[in-house]
């Protein structure tokens, strides 16, 4: 037995959760989920699994305020209070049978296969360009109704996670439980199913092929898909910000079809952008100037859907003097691995447009932030 | 050395000057500036100083500097004269300096840059070939991990003569040793996962369970193995137990020792030849060095990415020995600190943790997040200053665990 605590599960968890998230073969019409890791912790809320759940067809003046009154999805969503991984008891290993049936066509050799960039099999994503720029969503739109766990879905750790992109998870939780939020975080495999009732949904950096692999599965998922339409909020990271738009680029540079939850375009570009890089976000959304580092060779075009995130002053971002996009609730950025570490103010836009507004927290909560981001912006202004 | 052409002899004796140079003024150990002198003098040097030699080099994320000084001290059983680029200089530059250090050595043992491997097969080609661990490292430089175990693969697949000893319990290293002709494998172990979640062959999720792994869609699998660390004990192909009691600490370095052995055997020495030798080695360039200053036992473990932390975690002292972390983000150490994100500290918790480095800051907002307490510190002698008489542990990455070295004196 080898154990795998840079995962943050004990050894014997970690065992059964590989066995767990084992992949399965061939498409059903309607997949089924293995269970989710727990994101962080292992308390369970107890709320337990109620059987599938459909989200009901999104009204165009759909409200997310409005009282749910469906039941949970088949999550267990797991409070974010972690304990040290030697503190856990295992989990006996054949509790969770590998399941058969699965998500997208694979036939053992080359993923890329069924999808060369012209499967049609999308979606209908994204609603109709419209002729203005959409408006920054106001944060109290987004309000959760009270006493509700705000939860949060970590997609496809096993495909997009190079850059330490667990610290947008940790980030988010810290800073909504210090505001005294309940938080409920959840892991979902690539062989798992992507809940739809998730409240924010983050999406790491990865390698080409992870990447392409990672946008086939969730377009055969819907999940994510069904939770963005929904209006749940999304932040996307570097390959997850690439992947939830239209299209990117694949291992040869070849267009492959993204999510298109995200108005936006990716290519490879001439070179790698690697680097600090620092940029001013739109005033619009009222968050303080970025700063993070960069590691990719797309370059995006923003469509009439979404609007850019920020101004570079520092490095490359979308190629065009512009960092990242956003519309509505989603929000993508190429500052990779954990970007909300260095930007609080970040964290704390998509946390409101989740749970709506929030209190400022005491400065000794903020003082290791703050002295990171100045002494960041200070090296990087050299 | 008489065989040399004479173009090779002037650029090897020259860069034997250099490198004297480089030690007499301390300007550094010399085992680079030789080799990058020799090379201009002569781009051929590294192929023409390997000829009629038994190369052995070694790569892997993790565990080359270690793996390369355990498989000398195994060879020392054969009685003959071992080259080695003993200090870690593992690009071309370091290796035709270690050989040409060395000119009448029959064996080599030459650490390897991963990124290097494929040149270096080429132009030395070596008796064998050690794969030992493939992890996210240094992702500003080296771009992505799958890419360099496609040209391990490609490179070994077109090694003629050559044996590659590879970790079978890594499926990226198993990956790229596929196509090899002929390989040794090894099951030494794997503790990071992280990089390893998917097949490489189809991309599909790998099963793992007490036998090993195998993808869950194609056929690859985790392949049969001759030698295997088995908790303390190793099991030679012959399939003899041996106990594997090391002076150098953790699961890692018994890994790193059954790789050892499994090349040792290859050229003919046995495990009990080897093991004894094995066991005198205690430090490696500076690597759990015991360094004491003001009535504190200070050791120094490196630690440069999240598969190394892992198993720093795993020799630490029990609490409540106080350790100290280091990190800086200068070129060699890679200029991006994300990775501390995917490193789980909150096994350091209820210990006392001091931070340091140029890149401390990073560290404290990793620290918070994780909600270990911790205390910003100078640099080592602040803590030592801070810390009471005893052990003191230091974790750092490369240039913050030179910088450390440096001011403790350079021990090895």
């Amino acid at each position: 037995m080898t154990e795998n605590v840079g995962r943050h599960v004990s050894a014997d968890a970690s065992e059964t959760l590989i066995l767990s998230a084992i992949a399965e073969t061939t498409p059903p019409p309607e997949p089924r989920p293995a269970e989710p890791r727990p994101a962080v912790g292992r308390h369970a809320s107890g709320r337990s699994a109620t059987g599938r759940w459909r989200p009901p067809p999104v009204a165009a003046d759909y409200q997310p305020d409005a009282p749910r009154s469906r039941p949970p999805a088949a999550t267990e969503y797991q409070t974010a209070r972690y304990e040290p991984a030697a503190a856990r008891p295992p989990e006996p290993a054949a509790a969770r049978p590998p399941e058969p049936g699965g998500y997208g066509s694979r036939n053992g050799h080359g993923p890329l296969a069924p999808h060369n960039g012209h499967d049609r099999a999308v979606r209908e994503p994204m609603p109709a360009p419209q002729p203005a720029m959409p408006a920054p969503r106001p944060a109290a739109a987004r309000r959760r109704p009270g006493g509700r766990q705000l939860r949060l879905v970590w997609v496809y750790p096993d495909l997009l996670s190079t850059y330490g992109d667990r610290g947008n998870l940790l980030v988010l939780t810290r800073r909504a439980q210090l505001r005294g939020l309940e938080v409920a975080a959840v892991e979902v495999n690539s062989d798992q199913r992507v809940p739809q009732d998730g409240d924010i949904y983050l999406l790491g950096g990865g390698e080409d092929l992870p990447q392409i692999l990672a946008a086939a599965r969730l377009r055969a998922d819907g999940g994510l898909l069904g939770a963005a339409e929904r209006g749940a909020v999304v932040f996307a990271v570097c390959a997850g910000y690439q992947l939830i738009g239209r299209q990117f680029g694949g291992v040869e540079g070849e267009p492959v079809t993204g999510l298109g939850i995200l108005d936006v375009t990716s290519g490879r570009g001439e070179r790698r952008g690697v680097g600090e890089i620092v940029a001013d976000v739109d005033p619009a959304l009222g968050v303080p100037r970025l700063t993070g580092f960069e590691n990719h060779q797309g370059v995006t075009h923003i469509g009439p859907a979404a609007r850019p995130l920020a101004r570079v002053a520092l490095g490359v971002g979308n190629g065009d003097g512009t960092e990242g996009a956003y519309a509505g609730g989603v929000l993508g950025t190429y500052l990779h691995g954990p970007a909300l570490a260095r930007n609080p103010g970040l964290a704390d836009l998509l946390l409101s447009w989740a749970a709506g507004p929030l209190q400022p927290l005491p400065a000794g909560d903020e003082d290791w932030a703050r002295r990171l981001r100045e002494e960041r912006l200070a090296a990087t202004s050299s | 050395m008489s065989k040399l052409p004479l173009r090779a002899r002037l650029a090897t004796s020259i860069g034997g000057a250099a490198g004297r140079v480089s030690r007499l003024t301390g300007r550094g150990d010399g085992s680079v500036i030789g080799g990058v002198l020799g090379l201009r003098v002569e781009p051929d040097l590294l192929r023409l100083l390997a000829v009629d030699r038994q190369i052995v080099l070694v790569t892997g994320t993790n565990g080359k500097t270690t793996t390369t000084r355990l498989i000398c001290a195994a060879l020392g059983a054969l009685g003959q004269d071992v080259a080695s680029n003993a200090f870690g200089a593992n690009m071309e530059a370091g290796l035709a300096s270690a050989l040409g250090r060395a000119p009448d050595a029959p064996y080599a043992v030459l650490e390897t840059d991963e990124r290097y491997l494929p040149a270096v097969i080429k132009a030395t080609r070596p008796r064998v070939v050690v794969l030992l661990n493939l992890s996210r490292d240094q992702m500003d430089r080296a771009a992505e991990i799958w890419m360099t175990a496609r040209r391990w693969r490609q490179a070994l697949a077109e090694a003629e003569g050559c044996i590659v000893v590879a970790n079978a319990d890594d499926p990226l290293v198993a990956w790229a040793a596929s196509l090899a002709p002929r390989v040794t494998w090894v099951a030494a172990g794997q503790r990071w996962h992280e990089d390893s979640w998917c097949c490489p062959e189809c991309g599909s999720h790998l099963r793992r369970d007490e036998l090993g792994w195998r993808c869950g869609e194609c056929r690859f699998a985790r392949p049969p193995t001759r030698w295997v660390l088995s908790n303390d004990a190793v099991i030679d192909e012959a399939g003899q137990i041996h106990d594997l009691i090391l002076a150098l600490p953790g699961r890692a370095n018994r890994s790193n020792a059954v790789v050892a052995l499994a090349v040792a055997a290859y050229f003919g020495a046995t495990v009990d030849q080897a093991l004894p030798r094995l066991r005198e080695v205690r430090s490696v360039a500076g690597r759990y060095t015991q360094v004491q200053r003001h009535d504190r036992t200070v050791r120094l473990l490196l630690a440069k990415n999240p598969a190394g932390w892992l198993e720093a975690f795993d020799v630490l002292g029990p609490p409540p020995v106080p350790v100290l972390l280091s990190v800086n983000a200068q070129v060699p150490d890679g200029k991006d600190t994300s990775w501390l994100w995917d490193v789980d500290y909150r096994l350091l918790r209820g210990r006392r943790v001091l931070v340091a480095g140029e890149r401390r800051l990073d560290l404290a907002v990793r620290l918070e997040a994780d909600e270990v307490d911790f205390e910003l510190v100078d640099g080592i002698d602040d803590a030592i200053s801070r810390v009471p008489a005893g052990e003191l542990d230091v974790i750092a990455n490369y240039t913050a665990f030179q910088q450390i070295r440096a001011i403790l004196g350079r021990t090895d």
